[in-house]
């Protein structure tokens, strides 16, 4: 039985742990090619664990030059590009604003909302070429609510937001469709001490204030992803859709 | 199958999108109640069954039940009849709606409210009530409710509609938040213009005539139709969306953030007619 994203050719960053990881297992599950990039090296596993289906890359999404190489390879690799996920990101521990300093709010702004202006800039260039395509860009529900202490992640998300439907107004006419989801609390390894397991180990205690009383896990932003990115969700562009449990309710 | 064992009642199941969420919902493994006003969930129902006995499948997999959604004993008694018939309630999908006629606010009818609302957030409220009643008994079950993008921004000479809409995206918020740790998720799906009974000229073709006007304002430059929001509420009614409570998802064409440009006029939807969706 065809998968949900047969013959559906996908870049994903931040594919080298995470959420990432989890949508590019997910995406090859349900029949895609995934362009595995990351910088930290993980992704040579990742790709290799999908067998035929993996494609890995290393890249800094923050460098211009990186993120067309990496366009470029899905390009040779590929034929076309279907489906670009810009998910790749770091975190900042909670910091007041008056202490936050230029050189952290430089840093979150470049890898967390400027690669996704630049994933967005040369993977459309790529769809117009061949007819269009669908992006997820992930946000955060940090970037619609204010997480206290979070100065330059929370505006960077919130960029990512605005710019997704942005790029939806100005590229709908050409097939190509962009949402953000803003996953809330998911056990992943963005956060210094958290490991790389796939759940929470036993013991862990709850995130704060999170409704649903426990972390998301990876493949449950995956799910959201794979519905975004496939055909079931062709009315669908400019959203911003909450995976965070009910945080974003509160 | 995304769905596989589940139990759903879907209102409005009769035509438009509940009908496209009871075949999608079937599609993927799941059991459904068809609850309607107008009689016609019983052929939906009816031909549900014959299609899944074609396949082989030796058990009813579709039952048909009428309701006003607005009648708090219909709606206890479509719970029921899910209970009755199938055992359980995993899945409830408030569906059924009601579009009243298109003016600005002061050319509007109490009677068009009262009618309006009723069936737009009485309904609503009144099938959480009872299904999630239902759901607390057997450990938890999933609520998506049919809203509308016109409750979450302002759809010119739809202020009565959108009212209602909104009422029940806040209604879906909160309860989202009051059973957030007993295993009952809560969400909102909006759609914008929709190819379906509100549409006069759906009653006669399937899809848009390829020469039938689209409106102005939506991104995408097409209609949606039921399929589309039919695969939304299969998404979030089933175990893949776990994490996913309290949201309001438009599936709308990017009509909701749509904006064209400086001094652009954003047009009101014009074709929204009285009657039932």
């Amino acid at each position: 039985m065809a998968g949900r994203l047969e013959g559906k050719h996908a870049v994903i960053t931040g594919a080298g742990s995470g959420m990432g990881r989890a949508m590019a297992e997910l995406f090859a599950k349900e029949g895609a090619q995934v362009l595995c990039a990351d910088i930290s090296g993980q992704q040579e596993e990742v790709a290799r664990s999908l067998g035929d289906a993996g494609v890995p890359f290393q890249a800094d999404v923050s460098r211009s030059g990186d993120v067309q190489a990496m366009i470029a390879a899905a390009e040779d690799a590929f034929g076309r590009i279907d489906i670009l996920v810009n998910n790749a990101g770091i975190a900042q521990m909670p910091v007041p604003m008056h202490e936050h300093s230029e050189e952290l709010f430089d840093r979150i702004i470049a890898v967390d909302m400027k690669s996704v202006f630049l994933g967005m800039k040369y993977g459309i260039t790529s769809m117009l070429k061949t007819g269009g395509g669908a992006i997820v860009n992930t946000a955060s529900a940090a970037g619609l609510t204010a997480w206290k202490g979070t100065t330059s992640y929370g505006a960077a998300k919130a960029g990512v937001i605005q710019l997704s439907k942005i790029a939806a107004v100005d590229y709908a006419e050409h097939n190509i469709r962009v949402n953000a989801i803003c996953p809330g609390y998911v056990w992943t390894s963005i956060i210094p001490g958290m490991g790389d397991t796939r759940v929470p180990p036993e013991g862990t205690p709850n995130p704060p204030g999170a409704p649903m009383e426990r972390w998301a896990l990876a493949e449950e932003i995956a799910s959201a992803a794979l519905y975004l990115a496939s055909d079931e969700a062709s009315f669908v562009t400019g959203t911003a859709f909450p995976v965070d449990g009910g945080y974003t309710t509160v | 199958m995304r769905l596989e064992a589940k139990i759903a009642v879907i209102t409005g199941g009769g035509s438009g999108m509940g009908k496209a969420m009871a075949m999608r919902f079937t599609e993927e493994g799941a059991k459904v109640v068809l609850a309607d006003i107008s009689g016609k969930q019983d052929e939906v129902a009816a031909s549900l069954n014959e299609a899944a006995k074609a396949a082989g499948v030796n058990e009813t997999i579709a039952v048909a039940v009428h309701a006003n959604v607005a009648s708090e004993d219909d709606v206890r008694n479509m719970i029921a009849t899910a209970e009755g018939e199938f055992g359980r309630l995993d899945i409830l999908c408030n569906n059924a709606g009601f579009g009243g006629p298109m003016a600005a606010l002061a050319d509007q009818d109490l009677e068009t409210w009262n009618r309006v609302h009723d069936t737009n957030i009485k309904g609503p409220f009144l099938g959480m009530k009872y299904g999630i009643q239902s759901m607390l008994k057997t450990g938890g079950g999933a609520i998506v409710n049919t809203t509308s993008a016109s409750g979450v921004v302002g759809w010119k000479h739809h202020s009565v509609y959108g009212a209602a809409k909104a009422g029940v995206n806040q209604l879906t918020m909160a309860a989202a938040l009051d059973y957030s740790d007993q295993n009952i998720r809560i969400n909102a799906i909006a759609p914008g213009t929709m190819w379906t009974g509100l549409v006069e000229a759906s009653q006669t073709y399937d899809k848009p005539p390829a020469d039938f006007p689209t409106l102005a304002g939506i991104p995408l430059g097409r209609w949606g139709l039921a399929v589309d929001i039919a695969n939304a509420a299969v998404y979030l009614a089933s175990d893949e969306a776990a994490y996913v409570t309290g949201v309001i998802l438009p599936v709308d064409g990017g009509y909701c953030v749509g904006f064209s440009g400086m001094g652009a006029e954003r047009p009101g939807i014009a074709t929204v007619n009285e009657g039932e969706t």
